[in-house]
């Protein structure tokens, strides 16, 4: 159910689409069995709408990109991670609320 | 934005989900605010074998997915929110939610209770990057790696259990020289030849030796005081929950833990306001209980709403 602001990232696209974008870049690590992420998509769902044109929002999953999410040493999920000029330049950890998304967006963009 | 409620439930484990049901039932209609820890705690399980109809048990979120539905099918209604702030000086109660606000002649309190942590400042750092509170969530990244346990309880030996499926060993790490848990988990746990148990320890520090990954933890006999380190690339911190009450503080009785106070069935010590489950039960802590205390919670507000001419 992901709308239509939200992205897919993958081993394949990540160094492109992610990496090199020209705006920052959140990205959320997740997972079908992963009952935490999918109670999270709204807020995903509600940032990607609201930051449209100034930060890409998408989604990895954890299971198809294994590259990605070991070179990130992702050990848990849901983890959100913000890019900017392809480095990490915040993350959080567990089911958070758009709010808590909103305050790390705005910190850094 | 939602208007004016009947009845607003916040959270949508076990407990607010029944309140729903009843409340729904009763024709109020009720909002449910579901929050970021939709479905509650069973949503991090996997079978739940106690829930009593199900003969063979139920995966956590089953059961979880199906109280949801039955409440919608009576005509409860969802948000999929997160409540900011309540202000319960005066009836109806104003709650926001996100960045909307709706008002309610009777409030449910179902928020639950959430994972508590060591408090290690290398903790906080390492989680997501191999300290976890879910081991369903993420046992996964931990395939052919030694992990470890922390806790004494049912969840710390349910997950140790359950993250023998992926991991090379499991040590459960325990402050005392007994457990907490029911004996059947005990059992079940004697029994695993992957789980080793490290008595009387507590943990000093979680270490990455640089590498922004887990890579072991230094221990300490709280009996011997000997030190040592246990090479692990996963923690996963079970040592009991505290109740996700910090929007009720000053407004509320709480006790010393800050569990809600309630009496004479479900009621709080402000008229109109109801609470349920985990946020104030620290005995208990059964999604049944949970599940009952929310019927209660709901007959209770039917009763306030009638008394007060709804």
């Amino acid at each position: 159910m992901a709308s239509e602001n939200v992205q897919t990232y993958s081993d394949g696209n990540f160094d492109a689409d992610v990496l090199q974008a020209a705006t920052p870049v959140l990205v959320d690590f997740w997972a079908e069995w992963c009952g935490p992420c999918r109670a999270m998509e709204p807020a995903i769902d509600s940032v990607a709408a609201d930051y449209k044109g100034k930060v890409a929002v998408g989604k990895l999953n954890v299971d198809d990109n294994p590259s990605v999410t070991m070179k990130y040493m992702v050990r848990g999920i849901p983890t959100v991670m913000l890019f900017k000029g392809g480095q990490i330049v915040d993350q959080v950890v567990g089911a958070v609320d758009k709010g808590v998304l909103k305050q790390m967006l705005d910190r850094h963009v | 934005m939602y208007g004016r409620r009947n009845v607003v439930i916040i959270g949508s484990g076990p407990a607010g989900l029944t309140a729903a049901l009843y409340a729904a039932r009763a024709n109020l209609t009720p909002l449910v605010i579901e929050g970021v820890e939709a479905g509650g705690q069973l949503m991090l399980t996997t079978a739940v074998e106690n829930f009593p109809g199900f003969t063979d048990g139920i995966m956590g979120p089953d059961l979880m997915a199906a109280m949801r539905a039955q409440a919608e099918r009576f005509g409860a209604e969802m948000v999929r929110g997160n409540v900011s702030k309540v202000d319960l000086s005066r009836a109806p109660f104003t709650i926001t939610v996100d960045e909307g606000m709706v008002e309610a002649r009777a409030l449910i309190i179902a928020t639950g209770a959430s994972a508590k942590l060591l408090g290690l400042p290398s903790e906080r750092r390492l989680m997501g990057h191999g300290v976890s509170t879910c081991a369903t969530c993420d046992g996964f990244f931990f395939r052919g790696k030694p992990i470890a346990v922390i806790g004494g309880g049912d969840s710390a030996l349910e997950e140790a259990t359950f993250l023998t499926r992926f991991a090379s060993h499991v040590t459960l790490i325990h402050r005392r020289d007994t457990l907490r848990a029911s004996k059947i988990m005990q059992d079940k746990a004697f029994a695993n030849p992957k789980i080793s148990f490290a008595w009387d320890t507590e943990v000093l520090d979680v270490q990455d030796g640089g590498g922004g990954g887990v890579t072991g933890l230094a221990l300490r006999n709280v009996k011997t005081q000997v030190e040592s380190t246990l090479p692990v690339e996963g923690v996963f911190v079970a040592i009991g929950h505290e109740p996700n009450t910090s929007l009720f503080k000053g407004q509320l009785d709480m006790n010393a833990a800050g569990y809600l106070i309630t009496q004479g069935g479900a009621k709080t010590n402000v008229h109109g306001v109801f609470a349920c489950g985990d946020v104030q039960d620290h005995i208990y802590r059964q999604a049944i209980t949970a599940a009952g205390s929310g019927c209660m919670a709901a007959i209770d507000a039917e009763r306030y709403l009638e008394h007060l001419g709804h």
